[in-house]
């Protein structure tokens, strides 16, 4: 594994990724999801609006960390919050 | 009503893909995303540099200007490729002999491979032994892509254009073919004009081709690299640099593979979102449709 030079940031960052998609499969087979339209423009099921908030912390992150001062936390509470947001009314 | 009994156990048939994908995309995209907080210098030597690399390709102007290239080329050959391929289609024969030879001539540009694409037009646009070459300089058009940015533009687009319009027609022309003779004749009936049948009957049968269509050739020409590296090799200066052949210069011909992973992952996440906004247009069409054709 030492060739792909794993770090503990980047380990923590693919584990987390792993635990929502776990989880979300646990919560799945539990209650399946009913697709519903929040205030996004089209109706989403869970895993949509997962994904859309993943993508969307992604540029997130890109736009605080390359065009702005700020720090890479701020990013990510950012993110959480949106996330957050984004998976009970979107 | 919804009583039926759902069960996925089919989605274990897509196991052997998933191990698959794991090796040939996932461990390799994991890979690229560790070598992007890092500069790895060797085996058991890299440093963690956090996120500065993505600080430095986000603000790197020439990559700034290879992004906005990369969009105008991009934009350029669907204004063009999209009505040009419709067009086409629409003139093509629709039976016997002269169906098939048109299909076949039309299709030849897709068989030949991309960097041959590249050699040929290459050798097509050189002044001294390219028929387009020659003969524009012939009439006295000072036409050379090695010097002039325009040329190598236009030599670039009409490259694309003839590579890949046949792709579109093709993929209108099946729409088109699909499409019931009963709505002609009512059109008949209505004594509907050309534009009329076009604007109200085949256009709206081609949405959804044309939107596979646009997606297509949009991810293509994004990630174009081989024809314009074989035949400008992104010159003259670097006007006709787009994003591939700079992260191609700087991962291999540089060795710089910590900024050029950043540098990936964000041209990764752009298509991602490109593709996802195309591919949930798609579905939504197609069920819109499926609503209407149940009311």
């Amino acid at each position: 594994m030492s060739w792909m030079v794993w770090t503990l940031p980047t380990a923590i960052f693919f584990s987390s990724i792993a635990a929502m998609l776990t989880g979300m499969t646990i919560w799945e087979l539990r209650s399946p999801s009913i697709e519903r339209k929040g205030f996004l423009p089209i109706s989403t099921t869970r895993g949509d609006r997962l994904f859309i908030s993943l993508l969307s912390a992604a540029f997130i992150h890109l736009g605080i960390i390359g065009f702005t001062s700020l720090s890479i936390w701020i990013a990510l509470a950012l993110s959480a919050v949106w996330l957050l947001v984004l998976m009970r009314w979107g | 009503m919804n009583n039926k009994v759902y069960n996925n156990r089919a989605w274990l048939l897509v196991l052997p893909m998933l191990v698959l994908v794991a090796f040939s995309a996932i461990i390799p995209l994991m890979t690229v995303v560790n070598y992007s907080v890092q500069d790895v210098l060797g085996p058991n030597a890299s440093f963690f540099t956090g996120t500065e690399w993505f600080r430095t390709m986000l603000n790197d102007s020439a990559l700034q200007a290879a992004f906005g290239r990369q969009i105008l080329f991009s934009l350029i050959i669907l204004a063009i490729q999209i009505p040009l391929g419709i067009g086409i289609a629409l003139i093509m024969p629709k039976q016997g002999w002269q169906a098939s030879a048109v299909l076949i001539l039309i299709t030849l540009p897709l068989l030949i491979p991309w960097n041959v694409v590249g050699s040929i037009w290459q050798i097509f646009t050189r002044g001294d032994i390219g028929l387009m070459g020659w003969g524009l300089r012939e009439l006295g058009i000072n036409y050379n892509i090695t010097r002039n940015a325009g040329d190598a533009w236009a030599t670039i687009i009409l490259m694309d254009v003839w590579h890949w319009t046949p792709l579109v027609a093709m993929l209108c022309y099946s729409g088109l073919r699909s499409i019931p003779e009963a709505y002609y004749q009512a059109a008949r009936i209505d004594r509907a004009s050309k534009w009329a049948v076009f604007r109200y009957i085949q256009l709206p049968k081609l949405t959804n081709v044309l939107v596979i269509a646009v997606l297509l050739r949009f991810m293509h020409s994004f990630m174009i690299y081989a024809e314009p590296f074989v035949l400008t090799g992104g010159g003259p200066g670097s006007s006709t640099t787009f994003l591939t052949q700079s992260l191609a210069t700087m991962a291999i011909g540089q060795q710089d593979l910590g900024p050029s992973a950043a540098f990936s992952i964000i041209y990764f996440l752009v298509i991602l979102l490109v593709s996802w906004v195309f591919y949930t247009t798609i579905m939504h069409l197609q069920k819109d449709k499926n609503s209407q054709g149940g009311a």
